[in-house]
């Protein structure tokens, strides 16, 4: 083994400079199912203690649903644990063809195809559909996975400011005439403020420059819009949105996977030539079943993104009515401005102490000085665990001077 | 010249790329290695210089570290409207 010294040392080094610039992600060791109710240990090594799960992307609360364990189950039971194969030599099976047309239904799209993940799905695309004569204008808010996957790509690039529809639009008519084809990429929700991207207006200007539209609606496919099918059903727009890059790993379920949803010569060319998709092994059949229940199951009815949409607006009354400052808006995620990134570690660290977990971001996740809270409601939340949340923000914001002593929820 | 042509390119890239409009933009700020300029919009600059200026860079001209400062930029089209 030839390990170098130097090598270990450059890379300790570079431990160190995260470390100290609290940047170091020390992860949290959860001892139970994931779900409202969950048992941390944490300081890691100390007693696990039951508290309010706030901070996952367990939007419709299924990722412990009984039916979507049992779906999991019966996948185990029927098709095994996993395929041991890509998906063109050896690794498609009738359950993946099935819910590949499921979820191409459920996006209103022609053709589906899926991912190991989203991330996956996001890297493939650009590299596949676009070359050196293309453009592709990205909001930049946009993810990681989709600023890599862009990366891989030999289009020309070009970006424009967060949801800044004059800003787009001059970037169209610019490049309008120098490429061969114009790509607008976004998210459908941006996921550090919880904020939609003006999906209507987008789809205009790329009716007028004649642009592709691709969204990554990750954060909203199974809740956003009236029947669940993401933020361009929010807008109306879903016939206009070209192509949906999702993801099965938050309100689907939970587990992983991503789809890219659009016209067959997309879905096509990424069989074909898609690398992520190419040289990854298939969605193990476990999780195929459970996603194919979980798809049946919000299509039958709006029952649990409905119950979301009131428990979201629910608590973002009760916090702004407490003092707290937040970044408007309609989606589960809700920030809490805090503004100081010490600040926002001291309150979430407070807040687990009182039951309740929560993350803290701050920069570079978010820009200088706009350290948050970021809250994510569940499906699975009851009022009564929004209610002890909100009275752990209130006593911990008090005690840190985030709110007066005199308001109330 | 300079002068203005500095003041312009100020403008533009405050404009273009700050979101705080607070924020102090000096000749010699760090515009790619402190983030204010993405590198994906960087090519924007590009043609904005170009098309304001009748010039043409090549990529190899058009580098980050040419691109870095308000100062470099500056010396850069100046370099480009003497070669005419």
């Amino acid at each position: 083994m030839a390990y170098p010294k130097e090598v270990k040392e450059r890379w300790q080094k570079t431990l160190q400079e995260v470390e100290e610039a609290g940047l170091y992600k020390d992860e949290r060791y959860i001892c139970s199912e994931q779900g409202v109710k969950i048992t941390v240990e944490y300081p890691r090594g100390s007693k696990p203690m039951e508290v309010l799960n706030f901070c996952a992307n367990n939007y419709l609360g299924l990722s412990s649903h009984p039916d979507v364990v049992k779906a999991a189950a019966q996948g185990l039971e029927d098709r095994g644990y996993g395929m041991s194969s890509v998906r063109f030599i050896c690794g498609t099976q009738d359950i993946h063809n099935d819910l590949e047309k499921k979820m191409a239904q459920f996006l209103g799209k022609e053709d589906a195809i899926l991912f190991a993940s989203c991330f996956d799905a996001n890297a493939a695309i650009f590299e596949v559909l676009f070359d050196e004569n293309d453009v592709l204008i990205n909001d930049r808010l946009i993810h990681a996975s989709l600023i890599d996957g862009i990366r891989l790509c030999s289009a020309q690039r070009d970006s424009y400011k967060n949801a800044d529809m004059k800003h787009l639009e001059k970037k169209l008519k610019m490049w309008k005439d120098r490429a061969q084809s114009m790509c607008i990429v976004t998210d459908g929700v941006f996921s550090m403020d919880g904020i939609l991207a003006p999906l209507g207006e987008i789809a205009d200007l790329a009716d007028r420059y004649g642009a592709i539209v691709l969204v990554d609606d990750s954060h909203a496919t199974g809740f956003i819009g009236k029947t669940g099918r993401g933020t361009p059903e929010h807008f109306g727009v879903m016939d206009r949105i070209d192509i949906i890059t999702t993801t099965l790993g938050k309100a689907l379920g939970g587990a992983s996977g991503g789809v890219v949803a659009g016209p067959r010569e997309v879905t096509e060319m990424l069989r074909n030539r898609g690398r992520p998709y190419l040289f990854s092994n298939s969605v193990p059949p476990p999780i195929i079943n459970a996603a194919t229940r979980v798809v049946e199951l919000i299509s039958d009815t709006t029952e649990l993104r409905d119950k979301l949409e009131w428990n979201a607006k629910y608590f973002r009354e009760k916090m702004e009515a407490a003092g707290f400052t937040l970044v408007p808006g309609e989606t589960p995620i809700v920030p809490v401005m805090l503004g100081d990134a010490k600040l926002a570690n001291d309150m979430a660290r407070d807040l687990l102490q009182e039951g309740i977990y929560v993350i803290g971001f701050s920069h570079p996740v978010v820009p200088m000085g706009k350290a948050r809270i970021r809250v994510q409601l569940s499906a699975a939340h009851d009022k009564e665990h929004i209610d002890q949340a909100v009275a752990a923000f209130i006593q911990v914001g008090k005690k840190l001077g985030v709110i007066g002593e005199k308001t109330k929820a | 010249m300079s002068d203005g042509l500095r003041d312009k390119i100020i403008e533009y890239i405050r404009d273009e790329y700050l979101e705080d409009e607070s924020m102090e933009l000096k000749s010699d700020t760090p515009l790619i290695s402190s983030g204010i300029v993405d590198s994906f919009s960087m090519v924007s600059l590009k043609m904005y210089l170009e098309d304001e200026y009748g010039i043409k860079m090549s990529d190899d001209e058009a580098s980050t570290q040419a691109f870095d400062t308000v100062n470099n930029i500056v010396a850069l089209v100046k370099r480009k409207l003497s070669e005419g």
